[in-house]
């Protein structure tokens, strides 16, 4: 047992920093660092650029054209990435479905969507939630009827993140009305161009436009789009559930964001709740690492990766919050130019003030969506515990 | 970067596991706390014997090479079953001091036979007005002839009464809370002018107040540098704080798995009370911080060996930190969800709650070791 | 709308002061300033003392021999009572079986049991929880068979306080076991002397002793002694229920609690300074302070809607929620201030007012004693869980 790094590990984060220095942006980097939004080509830049050197899919497995990163490599990578300003990679097609189809697709599939993935040529959003499913996700009612050769999609997705960038979604449809509620749901790949769906805005507690409702009005979607089975969606959706559980704990971001903490600390009453979440992220890396050494002696992530979702997301809470307590009054001012566009306007107050409020208003989010904090512990409660 | 026990270790794990198995049944446990010196000889011969009393010093020392990890190996099952071995007072505290600063004479004459389990130890260090600062010592040893004169109070010492030496932090020079001025002695456990009060403490183990009237000790009863205890000290207190967090991480485990049985079969309202959504998130909340201990254990037991100081006081802090805050909650919910079988001396569960709150209270609580990271965290 | 008390109001506060200070028995007040435990006889000179002067059933209608104060009134006499140190009166006869008595007795049941509770001659003690009914109280299985004129009691109660200091215990008993679970149980009360009552001790964590369960093996009792209709308890349960919650806020006592603790955190040191200068502490010290104030206000607004004849409703649960958790947190902050000297266990100091030396000051060794033992304040009287049960039901409508 130990935490050293061996030396092929150290000079494989160094060459991570050095191409992280090279390959991303300096206004990506100080839109990170300054608590800006990105715009859709801060990401699709930086990840293409990510995708020609091969770490774009960076938890994926040799065989389908992953990197096969060992535990340590995957732990550095996301630790460096961090700390050098980039954004976070937008999980949807490389920890979503990328993975949903490597391990449900067929040939055909793999070899149509997956390059696009790697590369991020494509950029892919989710269609799970609906209006009447959030937590009770296995509650949705969106159609799909078989109809020939196509399935004919009705219904309405929504919390879609990033829908407004995307050129395809995944989406879970109930294809059989009368099974019980996991049983009729089907995993579809639809093409964003294909007429009959519409996108509309949701904007956020903060202002900003990250999520949309998208509509499907008699969508036709080839049947060679379904992964795996017909009614058996589900499976893929569970599978797809438990990996995003992992990285959402978010920690080599938090990381950074009690870094930051530290450099604003001027206030002598803040330092100790300063101390308090950093020791908090410490808590959750080390019990990352942790799940990490089990997997890597061939365990799965459990169920155990809903508590790192859900004290992942409660400190990311605490630190936009405690962001926001350091501003103090000159929070108030709502900035939205700070925020969301370039300008050369000096904030009102200091450099940190404009995103405090709207990031904390904003990260309330976290305990919500990938299941709530509520639902995460209904999950460890029944599959750990076994009450 | 490895997380995984060797099979060195894992078989230590097995043996102690087995020991609290076999020796610590709940009942067997008041059988002896309540004996005379509150903990079996025969255990300790035992643990001689299965080599633990000297698995965490160097060869050179007369130990069998192993390290802090072997240390929270034991410690965290000592915590499974309450064990009441004085083997933080006299191995990790006494022992580990001798072993830091102690000439190749004393590591012959103390280390040495303790590692057979012919001695025991244990640490004078707190006075009544010393709450959490190691520094805040007044008790006075005073050059006489070519030996000093010890004078003064020393509270709340733990495993006093069966210690063939005592451990004394005493002020030789500097005031008040200073560092610089503070030696320890290796006194005899029966020298002259050196009496106890003994009693037992909240938890089940037993500690003396030691009053000292001119106790004369020879020079050659000074561990370590004159005036210079401080670093030595320190860095001894921070080793015994992440075996604490051990020993902590050892009754949440348990208290936790208590808790969960016993909301599994109490039934009211016809269902057992486990079914209750308020009662299955608490628990989750308690595996969670008993998860968030273990993590901070592991962290600071692979840096409390860290060549940077600061590296290593953060490290003890910051588990100290988190052990305070998860034992609390992992307590207190325990008691709360046995309702008022959790209040009453008969079931486990009150007895772990115990020990988790005197461990808070011991080396420092939470909020002495939350302010301590981050005046560390900040001077970095 | 309005703060300051009237002149009357101010006037009564003196009488009570006076009082107090001339009728609490030295010895008694000195145990309560140190947090020692008090003896049946500690109690029962303080109560008795308060039983002459009419004081003692302060909650009381003046139809039964109460006071009748109003609630301003009741707020000064709790608070006085508690700034001078005066023990805590047992709720068993004045708040709980007097009120069931007077609300649903027969007039020959007020005659015989009132004027005692009143004077406090006689000690009683609750049969309510049963090892298999703490939180879900209505699936008790303690028996009362009717034989004649008397009852057959058979059966255990637990968590029984003070049980062995006690002269009378009422309890809720099945008199109908094939009724629905709330519906066939009956009050009773049952003279502690009678043949076949058992009390056995249960140890709490602290080492203490005030606890007990008590066993019924066949034991005769007068069909006299029913309250109420036979079958219908549950109602004089509910009522007394209610009754308990109001009280068990415990706000005077937790502000002697605060005040308490700042002595202490004055008297202690942390880097050659008394603790209450260090800034982490103090700031613990004024959160727990603001949350009795507010607890205090939420009670004032219930005593206020009782003065315009309102009745304390479900909301009322809230305040023990609230008060048991202030409680809980104060021995929390104390231990906290006392540190490692609150290790030493001295049982003989603690339980059978010994003369030994305490280690360290005198509150020492209190400090973690009292600490685990207030745990059980957000268990007994309806648990914390169940508190919420009722009021997401009855006054959110959830």
């Amino acid at each position: 047992m130990d935490l050293v790094l061996k030396p092929a590990h150290r000079e494989f984060a160094e060459e991570v920093r050095a191409f992280t220095r090279a390959n991303l942006s300096p206004a990506t980097r100080e839109k990170t660092f300054s608590g800006k939004h990105y715009g859709r080509d801060d990401h699709v830049v930086w990840q293409q650029a990510l995708g020609k050197k091969g770490w774009l899919p960076y938890t994926w497995p040799k065989k389908y054209g992953g990197p096969g990163f060992d535990v340590t490599q995957r732990f550095l990578f996301e630790n460096v990435l961090a700390e050098e300003g980039a954004p976070r990679i937008i999980p949807f097609g490389v920890k979503m479905v990328g993975p949903v189809i490597y391990t449900f697709g067929n040939d055909e599939q793999k070899e149509r969507f997956l390059p696009g993935i790697r590369s991020s040529e494509v950029q892919w959003c989710q269609g799970y939630s609906e209006p009447g499913a959030g937590s009770d996700l296995a509650n949705l009612r969106t159609r799909a009827i078989r109809d020939g050769g196509h399935y004919i999609v009705n219904g309405q997705k929504t919390w879609t993140s990033f829908a407004h960038w995307a050129d395809w979604i995944f989406c879970l449809v109930r294809t059989s009305p009368d099974a019980k509620p996991q049983e009729g749901i089907s995993f579809l790949l639809i093409d964003m161009k294909t007429p009959g769906i519409t996108v509309r805005p949701i904007i956020m507690v903060d202002g900003a436009h990250h999520v949309n409702d998208v509509f499907f009005d008699n969508v036709k979607v080839p049947a060679a789009n379904l992964i795996g089975k017909e009614n058996e969606g589900w499976t893929c959706a569970k599978f797809l559930l438990a990996n995003e559980r992992l990285g959402i704990a978010e920690v080599p971001a938090s990381k950074r964001g009690v870094r930051s903490l530290w450099q604003l600390n001027d206030d002598p009453s803040l330092k100790e709740k300063i101390a308090d979440v950093d020791l908090q992220v410490q808590a959750l890396e080390m019990s990352e690492l942790r799940a990490l050494s089990t997997m890597q002696l061939g365990g799965a992530p459990g169920p155990e990766a809903s508590i790192l979702k859900v004290r992942g997301s409660e400190i990311q809470q605490r630190i936009a919050e405690l962001a926001m307590e350091a501003v103090g009054e000159y929070a108030a001012p709502y900035q939205p130019d700070m925020l969301f566009r370039d300008t050369n306007e000096t904030p009102v107050g200091p450099d940190h003030a404009p995103p405090a409020a709207p990031r904390y208003f904003n990260m309330r989010k976290t305990t919500i969506y990938g299941g709530s904090t509520e639902i995460q512990k209904n999950i460890v409660s029944k599959a750990i515990l076994g009450l | 970067m490895d997380l995984s026990l060797a099979d060195e270790q894992k078989q230590l794990q097995d043996a102690a596991e087995r020991f609290v198995r076999d020796k610590y049944a709940f009942e067997n446990r008041r059988k002896i706390a309540a004996t005379e010196k509150g903990f079996l000889p025969e255990n300790w011969a035992q643990m001689a014997e299965l080599g633990w009393l000297g698995m965490s010093f160097s060869e050179a020392d007369g130990g069998y090479g192993g390290g802090a990890i072997e240390t929270m190996i034991v410690m965290e099952q000592f915590g499974k079953g309450l064990v009441l071995e004085p083997f933080l007072p006299t191995v990790v505290l006494g022992g580990g001091m001798i072993a830091a600063a102690g000439s190749a004479a004393q590591k012959q004459a103390l280390l040495a036979p303790m590692i057979e389990g012919k001695k025991q130890f244990a640490f004078a260090w707190l006075e009544r007005q010393s709450r959490y600062n190691l520094a805040d010592v007044s008790l006075k040893a005073e050059k006489s002839g070519s030996g000093y004169t010890l004078s003064g109070h020393k509270g709340v010492v733990y495993n006093a009464a069966s210690a063939d030496d005592i451990i004394v932090l005493a002020r030789t020079a500097g005031g008040a809370r200073e560092e610089n001025g503070l030696t320890l002695f290796v006194v005899d456990g029966k020298a002259k002018g050196l009496t106890r009060r003994d009693y037992p403490t909240q938890d089940a183990l037993r500690a003396s107040e030691l009053t000292f009237d001119k106790v004369s000790v020879g020079a050659d009863t000074v561990l370590g540098s004159v005036d210079g205890a401080h670093p030595v000290v320190e860095d001894a207190v921070d080793r015994a704080i992440v075996a604490l967090c051990a020993e902590a991480t050892g009754c949440m485990d348990a208290i936790n798995a208590a808790t969960l049985e016993y909301i599994k079969t109490r039934k009211q309202f016809g269902v057992p009370i486990g079914k209750f959504q308020v009662l299955q998130h608490r628990m989750v909340d308690c595996f969670t911080n008993a998860q968030e201990a273990r993590s901070m254990t592991l962290m600071a037991t692979l840096k409390i060996d860290d060549k940077d100081a600061v590296v290593r006081r953060k490290a003890a802090s910051g588990a100290k930190v988190q052990i305070g805050k998860s034992g609390k909650f992992c307590g207190q919910s325990a008691v709360q969800m046995h309702g008022g079988m959790g209040v009453t001396d008969e079931l486990s569960v009150s007895h772990y709650f115990k020990r988790l709150t005197m461990i808070d209270l011991m080396f420092g609580n939470q909020q002495h070791h939350l302010t301590r990271y981050s005046n560390l965290a900040m001077a970095a | 709308m309005d703060l300051a008390f009237t002149p009357e109001e101010l006037k009564f506060a003196e009488e009570v002061r006076a009082f107090v200070k001339a009728n609490l028995p030295a010895d008694v007040c000195d145990k309560v300033k140190n947090g020692k435990h008090l003896g049946r006889d500690d109690y029962m000179r303080w109560q008795q003392a308060l039983g002459k002067k009419g004081w003692l059933v302060y909650t009381w209608p003046k139809k039964y021999g109460g006071p009748g104060f109003t609630p301003a009134e009741r707020y000064i006499f709790e608070n006085i009572c508690a700034e001078e140190y005066a023990p805590g009166i047992i709720p068993f006869g004045t708040k709980m079986v007097g009120p069931v008595i007077y609300t649903f007795g027969s007039d020959e049941q007020k005659q015989k049991y009132l004027p005692a509770i009143r004077e406090s001659t006689v000690w009683w003690c609750q049969g309510y929880s049963e090892p298999g009914s703490g939180s879900d109280l209505a699936s008790l299985r303690t028996r009362a068979e009717k034989n004649g004129d008397h009852y057959i009691v058979n059966g255990s109660k637990t968590w029984n306080t003070m049980g062995h200091w006690a002269d009378w215990i009422f309890c809720l008993v099945r008199t109908d076991p094939k009724a629905k679970s709330q519906e066939g149980i009956s009050f009773l009360l049952i003279d502690m002397k009678t043949p076949g009552i058992t009390v056995k001790p249960i140890i709490m964590m602290d080492g203490g002793h005030e606890v007990n369960e008590v066993f019924f093996d066949n034991v005769k009792v007068p069909v006299a002694n029913l309250v109420g209709k036979e079958n219908e308890g549950w109602t004089c349960a509910k009522f007394l229920l209610a009754n308990e919650r109001l009280g068990i806020a415990a706000v005077p006592q937790s502000k002697r609690g605060v005040e308490a603790l700042k002595e202490i955190a004055r008297a202690e040191t942390d880097n050659g300074k008394p603790l209450i200068a260090n800034q982490g502490f103090a700031e613990k010290i004024a959160d727990l302070e603001i949350q009795v104030t507010a607890l205090e206000f939420t009670e004032l607004r219930v005593l206020s809607q009782m003065a315009h004849g309102g009745q304390p409703g479900p909301e009322v649960s809230g305040l023990k929620i609230r008060g048991s958790e202030i409680q809980q947190r104060i021995t929390e902050l104390t231990l906290e201030a006392v540190g490692e000297y609150s290790a030493p266990y001295l049982p003989g100091l603690l339980w059978q007012g010994t003369n030994e030396a305490p280690v360290g000051p005198d509150y020492a060794h209190l400090a973690a004693p009292r600490y685990f033992n207030t745990r059980k304040t957000t268990i007994y009287g309806g648990s914390n869980e169940i508190q919420k049960g009722i009021i997401s039901k009855m006054v959110l409508g959830l």
